[in-house]
């Protein structure tokens, strides 16, 4: 019992982290139809850049750990969110209306430069970061064992959650959510109706890096090791999470990422830890073959 | 007014690039202006503004130079689009050109053992390539996981001749067959999905292949991979020093002196063959009602179906015939390098072939030819230049997307003509 | 009288709550033209995707009776089997053809199912041997006896996407014919052309119904498409079958009149629908 109730706080921190890194695809998909390859390298600089602002800000500033922390976080989004945007501008956009598969390909050609830029310029090395944000609850204390909540994981799903209520507001209430859905709807109309097409798709673009840069900042902090790799697999994973929730809806995208988080941590806890990748994809392929278009995706009528 | 316009151009181009320049700085300056280092006491950062500097300096100059560049010359009818299409034009005469030049490649005066070895690898890309250029290319499947087919070619044969002793000329067909079973398994649930959710599966099972590969060490020997793989022979010659027992070397039995390099080009042209062998079956089945089929579904699933062609069947035999390929080419790479760990099969080589398909131009066979010898053949020679080799590629890969986004070669020829049905 | 080619009783296709087509029942009949016209939104199309197996209804029975392979029923059979099985062959609102492929391919691969049975399922083709190289010559020969009725020889070779609109709706037409059916679905084949090619449209259709003798189902708008060649008009509103006779019948028949013009029966006819209607009787 106690041993599950870990595997769920676990599993829940980080389908957090998936969830949030799967709202980029999410809505990129959505809004232009293609999968932003490059996005896991997205959030693995927004990782570095958080690094980096830390120990610059803890180093500089002089100033506690807080008030590091919440320097480091403005300056990682806001840096990676520039990044999000210049691969749109710079890889994708001179792509709209090329073949299906040309930003698809530019964007896996893309996720390559940035890895192989990050080993580049900061080394091959994992690079660790001493714990930051100690302590935490003990919840069960067991015979054996003792269930373990952290502040850090509060924070990172109190975060999360604040993000997505935000995100969930911007898009269904604001002016820009009404341009981003117009868009994804039918993007020609919506240029003719005098919506900012590539303005929109550029937004689109640098919230989900901003995301991204959230999650990558978490994860700084919680696994405390990061190296210029960590961007490919939890891309996949992510991805695999935005089409298990159905892609295109953000709800969808929160609950694949907790679902993929969850299979991965109790896999990995009561089976193996080796085959936890192999578990979130045979769920994937079994949700697709059930519910084509994922959880909470809009069943599509095929048009004839 | 020709002056003044291009006054007006100049400063509109120096204040673009200017932009371009902060937002280089911008960009740069967490990644590149500071520096991670390791130390006892920890982690510590360094500075080197100078680099952000740099990548400034280059973006603005070379922004600059792209924004004049193409005020002067419309970039749709540049001197290389005009090559390619000419080139277009003469492809027959192209392609029997290159198989000549291939025939004899290992003979001509400058070619070493290390060209032969390279164009051997840029042959094992093309026939990939070739293969996945019927899943992706014709029948319009987008796979991201080809290398798992490649990977089951390779562990086959590794496991069979391991286990059972067995040649690789007996291995090779087996490991097709198991490879385009592992297809037709694979694609069976799946094919269901439409276009971008199948490639996510593909992606997914590519990783599964490989964390299998990785852990089921009773069988694949895990991380630390197989060695010691059987060298394929020719009719029984073996092409090593010393032959086992009782057994004529090839040098023995024309009588030559011994030399490695009789090893590397007898790979050579087993994979010049195979290769040539796929494109021959490609170019033959295009004529076929399954063919057709492909190229129908690619371009409507739904006019298909109201055609009386079965989807499913159609998809799951272009599925399973690419997968064949990547076998043949898997058991291939096996025997050429003599040992297979699971780091070679990983989703970057699925990358790189499916990169080849999309920048040959979906569908054309040269193009594959073009690109594998770009994407792979380049590279190659630059292995000194090991670190920057990636960037390098993954930079050419967006570079060539976005200045030809439908391929190198994007023109396709009918299969059959009324002139010709005659 | 023969019984008829196709029995469609009590189809029912709900999408959620709404009734894309309410408990319709009509027959078509071999040799004959049926339409089945009704305003915008009245499941025309749903009832052709019901029939075609591009939809499987909740309620109904759809029955086809081919001559020589017996009776069918459609709603069993998966959409691919519909065409190859029980030859049943359609056209779409929307072309859809193999844009990128030439015309004579897009011909070529309607004959798929008799193609690959005589490639042997492409072993026999791989090997070249002369019994899939006959039956692709008879293929051609197919291919072409269509080109020249729908006047498109002169384009076999060109890509199927590069025609003019007319002319790719002929080509959709033909396509379908090379599948040989026995009932062939046309969804609104007179859309985009003008009057001259639907004059020409009309000759083919009666051509192909008098030499071929197969049934054509027929969605229409244009009036002087239906009222001139059908020999039988099912009239729809709402899912529900309003009207059904011969083009006469329907014409006089005061509920198509009033689903087409609205309720309020004494207002004057739109001059270019009174035109219409009076001029398609004598078309």
């Amino acid at each position: 019992m106690e041993y599950f109730l870990q595997q769920l706080i676990n599993g829940l921190t980080l389908g957090a982290i998936y969830g949030l890194i799967a709202i980029g695809y999410t809505m990129v998909y959505g809004i232009i139809g293609m999968i932003n390859f490059a996005h896991g390298e997205i959030y693995m600089l927004g990782a570095f850049i958080s690094l980096i602002a830390y120990l610059a800000a803890t180093t500089i500033g002089g100033g506690g750990v807080a008030v590091g922390l919440m320097v480091a976080l403005l300056a990682t989004m806001l840096f990676t969110a520039l990044w999000g945007w210049a691969v749109e501008r710079v890889a994708y956009r001179p792509l709209r209306g090329a073949p299906r598969l040309a930003p698809l390909i530019s964007a896996i050609g893309m996720s390559i430069v940035l890895q192989n830029f990050a080993q580049l310029s900061q080394g091959a090395r994992v690079k660790p970061l001493p714990p930051v944000f100690r302590g935490g609850f003990t919840l069960l204390e067991g015979e054996t064992f003792s269930v373990h909540l952290s502040y850090l994981q509060i924070v990172i799903v109190a975060l999360t959650v604040t993000l997505m209520a935000v995100f969930t507001f911007v898009i269904a209430r604001t002016a820009l959510g009404r341009a981003q859905r117009a868009t994804e709807q039918d993007m020609k109309m919506a240029a003719l109706l005098g919506v900012d097409v590539d303005k929109t798709i550029s937004t689109t673009f640098v919230m989900g890096a901003a995301l991204a840069a959230v999650a990558g900042f978490m994860v700084t902090l919680y696994y405390g090791v990061i190296d210029f790799y960590i961007g490919f697999l939890a891309g996949i994973k992510a991805f695999t999470a935005a089409v298990l929730g159905g892609i295109g809806s953000l709800p969808g995208a929160m609950l694949g990422g907790l679902l993929i988080g969850l299979i991965e941590a109790f896999w990995s806890g009561y089976f193996s830890i080796e085959y936890k990748d192999v578990a979130a994809f045979s769920i994937l392929v079994l949700v697709l073959l059930f519910r084509p278009t994922g959880l909470l995706g809009r069943p599509e009528v095929e048009k004839i | 007014m020709a002056a003044a316009g291009s006054r007006m151009d100049l400063r509109r181009a120096l204040a673009d690039a200017l932009v371009g320049g902060f937002v280089a700085a911008a960009l740069a300056f967490p990644m590149l202006g500071f520096r991670l280092e390791d130390s006892s006491t920890g982690l510590s950062l360094g500075l080197r503004m100078g680099w952000v500097a740099a990548a400034a300096a280059v973006v603005f100059a070379g922004r600059l130079a792209l924004t004049l560049l193409a005020g002067t010359r419309r970039p749709r009818s540049g001197p290389l689009e005009r090559l390619g299409e000419r080139f277009a034009g003469t492809r027959h005469w192209a392609g029997w050109a290159m198989i000549g030049l291939a025939a004899v490649l290992p003979f001509l005066p400058f070619a070493d053992r290390n060209l032969v070895d390279k164009a051997t690898m840029v042959l094992i890309y093309v026939m990939l390539g070739w293969g996945l250029n019927i899943v992706v290319g014709l029948a319009g499947l987008l796979d991201l996981g080809f290398v798992a087919f490649y990977a089951v070619g390779a562990y086959s044969y590794a496991i069979l001749s391991e286990t059972f002793g067995l040649s690789f000329w007996v291995c090779l067909p087996l490991a097709g067959l198991f490879a385009a079973g592992f297809g037709l398994a694979l694609g069976f649930p799946v094919l269901r999905l439409r276009g971008d959710y199948l490639a996510i599966v593909t992606l997914g099972f590519g990783e599964i292949i490989r964390v299998i590969l990785q852990n089921w060490v009773d069988v694949t020997n895990g991380p630390n991979g197989i060695s010691g793989i059987d060298r394929p022979t020719l009719f029984g010659l073996s092409f090593s020093a010393m032959a086992p027992e009782g057994q004529p070397t090839f040098a023995d039995f024309f009588g030559i002196d011994y030399s490695a390099e009789h090893r590397v080009t007898f790979l050579y042209f087993i994979i010049l063959a195979m290769a040539l062998l796929t494109n021959l079956f490609t170019l033959r089945i295009r004529r076929l009602p399954v063919g057709r089929a492909w190229e129908a579904l690619r371009e409507d699933e739904i006019a298909c179906r109201s055609l009386g062609l079965n989807p499913t069947t159609v998809k799951l035999s272009a599925f399973a015939t690419g997968a064949m390929f990547a076998g043949f080419a898997g058991s291939f790479f096996a025997t050429r390098q003599g040992f297979i760990s699971p780091e070679s099969f990983t989703f970057i080589e699925s990358a790189v072939i499916l990169a080849i398909v999309v920048l040959g131009g979906m569908g054309s066979q040269i193009g594959v030819v073009l690109a594998a010898l770009l994407l792979v053949g380049l590279p190659e020679w630059f292995r000194e230049l090991q670190q920057y080799r990636m960037l390098a590629f993954g930079g050419a890969m967006v570079l060539i997307m976005l200045w030809r986004p439908s391929g190198l070669l994007a023109s396709r020829s009918p299969t059959i003509s009324l002139g010709a049905a005659k | 009288m023969t019984a008829p080619l196709l029995d469609v009783e009590h189809l029912t296709m709900r999408f959620g709550g709404l009734f894309a087509v309410n408990d319709l029942s009509f027959s078509a009949a071999r040799g004959a033209i049926t339409a089945v016209i009704g305003p915008n939104g009245a499941g025309k199309t749903t009832l052709f995707n019901c029939i075609t197996g591009f939809y499987k209804p909740q309620v109904g029975r759809l029955t086809l009776r081919h001559p020589s392979r017996g009776e069918m029923l459609l709603e069993r059979l998966p959409d691919h089997r519909i065409t190859s099985r029980a030859g049943v062959a359609r056209t779409f609102q929307n072309i859809r053809l193999f844009p990128r492929m030439s015309v004579l391919e897009n011909l070529i691969v309607a004959q798929h199912t008799v193609l690959m049975r005589a490639s042997g399922y492409s072993l026999a083709g791989l090997l070249g041997l002369a019994r899939y190289r006959d039956a692709e010559a008879a293929a051609v020969d197919k291919a072409r006896h269509w080109l020249d009725k729908v006047e498109l020889t002169r384009h076999a070779d060109d890509e199927a996407g590069s025609l003019p609109y007319g002319s790719q709706r002929r080509l959709e037409i033909a396509r379908a014919m090379c599948t040989d059916p026995v009932l062939l679905c046309l969804d609104e084949p007179a859309a985009g052309l003008n009057p001259r090619e639907s004059a020409e449209l009309n000759t083919l259709l009666t051509g192909i119904r008098d030499e071929h003798g197969i049934g054509l189902l027929l969605i229409e708008h244009d009036m002087s498409v239906v009222m001139g060649i059908s020999d039988h008009v099912v009239v729809l509103d709402y899912g529900r079958k309003i009207a059904e006779g011969t083009p006469a019948q329907v014409r006089a028949d005061p509920a198509v009149i009033r689903a087409y013009l609205g309720e309020e029966e004494d207002e004057p006819l739109p001059p270019e629908v009174a035109q219409d209607l009076k001029g398609s009787g004598h078309a």
